[in-house]
């Protein structure tokens, strides 16, 4: 890899997560890391835990043990409010931005977390207000010059087609600035000309950003090209952690989830 | 021609009115998923609280005032005490939890403001504009004129409110995807808590005007139902279609009343008088055949 970044400290450190859902156990004690700057991926077959892991960064899931330490502070459960204000954006497995909204909205609605001004100034659409308002719009359109979608800024989210809608989603997770960034199967069913454009930008972002990326991806090339590190789970439990290139000649990783060896990749 | 206008456009404002009950349904509907059926109790609620702090000698002003906050507290209180015990339950146990409440209102309404009928005096007369009834023969009450004017104005405020601002963001992003809010930092007790403030602010306007029109007494809880049909064809997620719809049951019903009864004597015989509380029902009932999500609903497709 020809890019030039400086992988930092821990950033948030996951330390024997375990959850259940009644006796369903989607994650056994799960402990990894993820560095300052890094890509982080997820990999797994269906139901291995990806998006439970996720949601429990995030705080939508509560896990029953373990510590979530993020930015040296150590926490038995996320709230999922808190870790938005502390630095931390996401995006869904299945899309979700609000369909009835523009574009611009809902990417405006990333920006929430970050204006102070209270219900009253607002609903007097008062000076201090719009002001915040007209700043926050610049930012937003600095996102959007960023990810290439000046041309649907005013469009209904629900009518642009799949491909558009991710990167919306995109969009509005970065408008918050996030330091860490949680995406959820980024390039699940787009076309090979979308996953280039999806790569570039999540390598764009790490790049100029320097935003930390934490990634679960079903398509293994995308995965061992543009991730530093990799965690595999399979049935909620850890058998793989390492470099693209350690993960992929470990024998339990290849009988869970790569395939026999004979293979060509 | 002179008097079908007359029943047309005073059907139209009096329309007006229904809307403004069919708004609250709706605030609540958008933001949180819950068809809030005690938005009519409510209304009768705050009507209620302004008679009952004006009998303890304040001066209207003032009980329109107190009454806000009385309201102010219903919608918070709900919020903290039933709806967050309730997140993540299905609707059906939040409805139910909206009918208990609704209960606990038209119960408690009375033990604290009194429960005689009283009339709230605005101080705007029921009576025909002379220079309208003069110039075009057309009698338009000023009462209604004013009413419809509250009802515009607070329409056009709180759409820009939607519209323009974060909270009014915020508002329209719970509604849609509760976990992407969540996942962006959008409180959601938060902006329930606002939602039900504005529905009990909503139900306060109309609480005002129909208990000026009708007296405060029980019986506004069973007008404010007529915001039912109201919302069938309107849809419930719309507020321009809560005003459409509140037009389009208002000018129907005041006509059904007028030009109804003659047609039916012809055809069945005998007497047929109050078509006006039953027609609005009838009339939504017909329109849910043909479009089920209203006039400006979302129609939902799901894949397959």
């Amino acid at each position: 890899m020809s890019r030039q970044r400086t992988i930092g400290e821990v950033i948030l450190d996951l330390q024997n997560i375990s959850l259940s859902f009644g006796g369903v156990r989607a994650l056994a004690d799960i402990s990894f890391d993820v560095r300052q700057h890094e890509i982080r991926a997820i990999i797994g077959p269906n139901g291995a835990g990806k998006s439970s892991m996720l949601n429990v960064i995030n705080g939508v899931y509560h896990p029953q043990q373990g510590n979530i330490v993020f930015r040296g502070q150590t926490r038995h459960r996320m709230n999922p409010t808190r870790v938005a204000k502390g630095g931390i954006a996401r995006t869904f497995q299945n899309i979700a931005l609000f369909k009835g909204m523009s574009v611009l909205d809902n990417i405006m609605t990333g920006r929430n977390t970050k204006m102070k001004r209270g219900l009253l100034a607002n609903a007097l659409w008062w000076g201090p207000a719009r002001n915040e308002e007209i700043a926050h719009r610049h930012k937003v359109e600095e996102v959007i010059d960023f990810l290439e979608i000046q041309h649907i800024r005013k469009t209904p989210v629900g009518r642009l087609p799949y491909g558009l809608q991710k990167r919306v989603e995109l969009a509005r997770a970065l408008a918050a600035e996030p330091e860490v960034l949680l995406l959820d199967e980024p390039m699940a069913g787009m076309n090979v000309e979308e996953k280039q454009d999806m790569c570039r930008f999540i390598l764009d972002v790490n790049d100029q950003f320097g935003t930390t990326i934490v990634l679960i991806e079903h398509d293994m090339g995308v995965v061992m090209d543009i991730s530093d590190r990799v965690v595999v789970l399979d049935y909620g439990k850890k058998i793989g952690d390492g470099t693209p290139a350690d993960v992929m000649q470990n024998q339990d990783v290849i009988d869970a989830y790569l395939g026999t060896s004979h293979q060509e990749m | 021609m002179q008097f079908f206008f007359e029943v047309a456009i005073n059907g139209l404002l009096s329309g007006l009115m229904y809307s403004l009950v069919a708004l609250g349904f709706v605030l609540i509907y958008k933001a949180s998923g819950v068809f809030n059926f005690a938005q009519g109790s409510m209304v009768y609620f705050a009507a209620l609280a302004v008679v009952g702090l004006m009998d303890k000698g304040l001066p209207m002003w003032a009980a329109i005032i107190g009454a806000f906050f009385v309201m102010l507290a219903v919608g918070l209180g709900t919020e903290r005490f039933v709806l967050r015990k309730l997140v993540n339950q299905p609707p059906i146990a939040l409805f139910m939890a909206s009918i208990g409440l609704s209960f606990f209102l038209e119960g408690l309404g009375p033990l604290l403001f009194g429960s005689e009928v009283r009339a709230i005096d605005l101080g705007i007369v029921d009576e025909p504009i002379e220079s309208i009834m003069n110039a075009t023969g057309i009698g338009i009450s000023k009462f209604d004129l004013f009413a419809s004017g509250m009802v515009i104005l607070l329409v056009a405020v709180l759409s820009a409110f939607f519209q323009w601002t974060k909270i009014g963001r915020a508002l329209r992003a719970v509604a849609d995807d509760h976990q992407a809010a969540l996942s962006l930092g959008i409180p959601l007790q938060h902006i329930w808590a606002i939602v039900w403030g504005v529905a009990g602010f909503v139900a306060l306007v109309a609480g005002l005007l129909w208990g000026s029109r009708n007296g405060v007494q029980y019986a506004l809880t069973m007008t404010a139902l007529k915001a039912l049909p109201v919302l069938i064809l309107g849809g419930f997620t719309s507020v321009p279609g809560a005003i459409v719809g509140g037009l389009i049951i208002g000018a129907s019903e005041k006509l059904a009343e007028i030009y109804l009864p003659p047609i039916m004597q012809d055809s069945f015989g005998g007497n047929f008088g109050g078509i006006e509380g039953w027609f609005p029902y009838v009339f939504a009932l017909l329109f849910l055949l043909v479009r089920p999500e209203g006039l400006f609903g979302e129609k939902h497709i799901d894949r397959v």
